[in-house]
């Protein structure tokens, strides 16, 4: 490799200042900002009534254990209810890229069943399932936990189904008639060709559903199981302070931030992929 | 010997629009069948009914004797028998280089993946791709893709190939390359019906050129008379605009 001109030093000299000064400067308005929030907050007059109520560091230390073992639940359900509807969401938008007219109860089914889940607020869907299958009498006794995850998958399968029938549909037909002129039958076609592609377009919208998702699992709270939130409403009324809600919500953000990064990171590196060369 | 493939009366339109008015042709086995014609004279049509991927409206479709247009014929298996090559190759870009070509091996004719492996090698060994096998296809130049493509055709010994347009989408130093992998399968036997805009290719490989033009074959011939005597004015026209 040739040694860089003296025109192309000066350059890199210039950029390597430039991008130290606005290192600094953000540094500084960061701080800044932060110091005028902090003294905002301080000088209300309710601070000091809240800074007890739920700030308190004893509380949050006691509260501890419970919100994990709690948090434990949370796991636990995540993990189920996303292997659930991952597999259930691409079975779904299968059924609905059907073409014929045999499969128009199928289509009709799947279509009113999307419209209707992603209508309905989580929370009711948590009571109808939670409460009312139960009081059929029909099932076996369940935890709280079980039907808070068979809520969960029910409403998220709706979302995710559509998320990955978006994108098998923007797969290029080229695709599927290069698969058909092998010989390839119309589900050998959707399993080998139409849904790896689809699933790399859809990754970062299924991340962040993920994310969603792993927030809405403390909702299964209202059921009576004992997860994070339960754990911690529990600890407040045994200390009469707010702070193990506290607790429970940072607990909740810590278990986010990685999968948060992640599909930042992913997303952005796609991105950079089908956008390459430029520096706008 | 009756021809491998035959076409009588094939009839399609788009609509309003008909785009095949009745085309009649027998390909032989071994023989090498240059379709040129205009855009939209029904060349690509054309090639997508003989491969069913298109249904055709009327007529009678025969390959190897066997009634391909009957719809109680199976198209997959249909398919697996005809080797298709695209203008725009269409590569799997989820799969490498060596898995796009086994894909039908494994799959269609079930295959066992170690000898599907073995065959996919030894045809991107031929092709001079051999240490591609596990790029994927956006690592490759357009020539190279299209070679791959050709070779995914071939892979499954198909009794007939199917070329519509394949160099139409290559940059002109990357012709050269498609076109002699092209002239190496009629060395070798392969039954092969094109669509094409190269002139000089169809001339020099061809054993016989079809020209159509608005869905019918106005005049076909060893490409010597053809290009050599075009008997019809529309003949005449259509290689005075394409010469220059």
């Amino acid at each position: 490799m040739t040694a860089p001109s003296a025109l192309e030093l000066e350059r890199r000299a210039f950029r390597a200042k430039r991008s130290r000064r606005s290192i600094w400067i953000s540094v500084g308005s960061t701080l800044v900002f932060a110091a005028l929030v902090w003294v905002g907050v301080v000088s209300t007059p309710g601070w000091h009534a809240v800074q007890q109520s739920f700030f308190d560091p004893g509380t949050a230390a006691k509260a501890v254990p419970a919100v994990l073992k709690g948090l434990w639940l949370n796991i636990r359900v995540l993990f189920v209810s996303a292997a659930c509807v991952l597999v259930l969401s691409v079975l779904l938008a299968a059924l609905r890229t059907l073409r014929g007219a045999v499969f128009f109860p199928i289509r009709a089914a799947v279509a009113i069943y999307t419209d209707l889940f992603r209508g309905l607020p989580l929370l009711i869907v948590l009571y109808l399932v939670g409460f009312g299958i139960p009081a059929l009498g029909f099932f076996p006794r369940m935890p709280a936990g079980f039907w808070g995850t068979a809520a969960i998958v029910v409403t998220y399968t709706a979302y995710v189904s559509e998320v990955f029938r978006a994108g098998m549909e923007a797969v290029h037909p080229s695709q599927r008639l290069a698969a058909r002129a092998l010989g390839l039958g119309y589900w050998q076609t959707q399993r080998l060709v139409i849904l790896p592609q689809a699933l790399r377009k859809v990754t970062p919208a299924l991340m962040n559903d993920f994310v969603s998702m792993q927030k809405d699992v403390g909702l299964i709270s209202v059921l009576g199981a004992v997860d994070a939130v339960r754990a911690a409403q529990i600890q407040v009324s045994l200390s009469y302070n707010f702070t193990p809600y506290l607790v429970a919500g940072l607990a909740f953000v810590v278990l986010a931030v990685p999968m948060v990064r992640l599909t930042d990171w992913y997303t952005a590196k796609l991105q950079r992929r089908e956008q390459m060369g430029g520096v706008v | 010997m009756s021809a491998l493939l035959s076409l009588a009366g094939i009839r399609k339109s788009f609509g309003d629009h008909e785009v095949l008015a009745g085309i009649d042709l027998d390909v032989a086995e071994h023989e090498v069948v240059a379709l040129v014609g205009a855009s939209g004279s029904g060349k690509s049509t054309l090639l997508r009914c003989i491969n069913l991927l298109e249904q055709i409206d009327d007529g009678r479709i025969l390959l190897a004797g066997e009634d391909i247009s009957d719809p109680r014929v199976a198209a997959d298996r249909v398919r697996a028998r005809i080797g298709v090559v695209f203008q725009h190759y269409n590569l799997f870009p989820h799969l490498n280089v060596l898995d796009n070509v086994t894909l039908a091996a494994r799959h269609v004719h079930r295959l066992p993946a170690a000898d599907a492996r073995r065959k996919g090698m030894d045809l991107l060994e031929r092709i001079g791709l051999g240490a591609k096998a596990r790029e994927f296809p956006d690592r490759l130049s357009g020539g190279q893709q299209q070679r791959v493509a050709i070779v995914r055709a071939l892979a499954t010994d198909p009794a007939l190939l199917l070329l519509d347009e394949i160099t139409s989408a290559l940059d002109p130093e990357l012709v050269g390359e498609v076109l002699d992998l092209v002239r190496e399968l009629k060395g070798q036997g392969t039954t092969i019906v094109m669509a094409t805009h190269e002139m000089a290719f169809a001339r020099d490989v061809a054993d016989r050129v079809v020209f159509l033009d608005s869905g019918t074959i106005v005049e076909q011939g060893h490409p010597d008379a053809f290009f050599g005597a075009p008997q019809h004015e529309r003949t005449r026209r259509f290689l005075a605009r394409v010469r220059h």
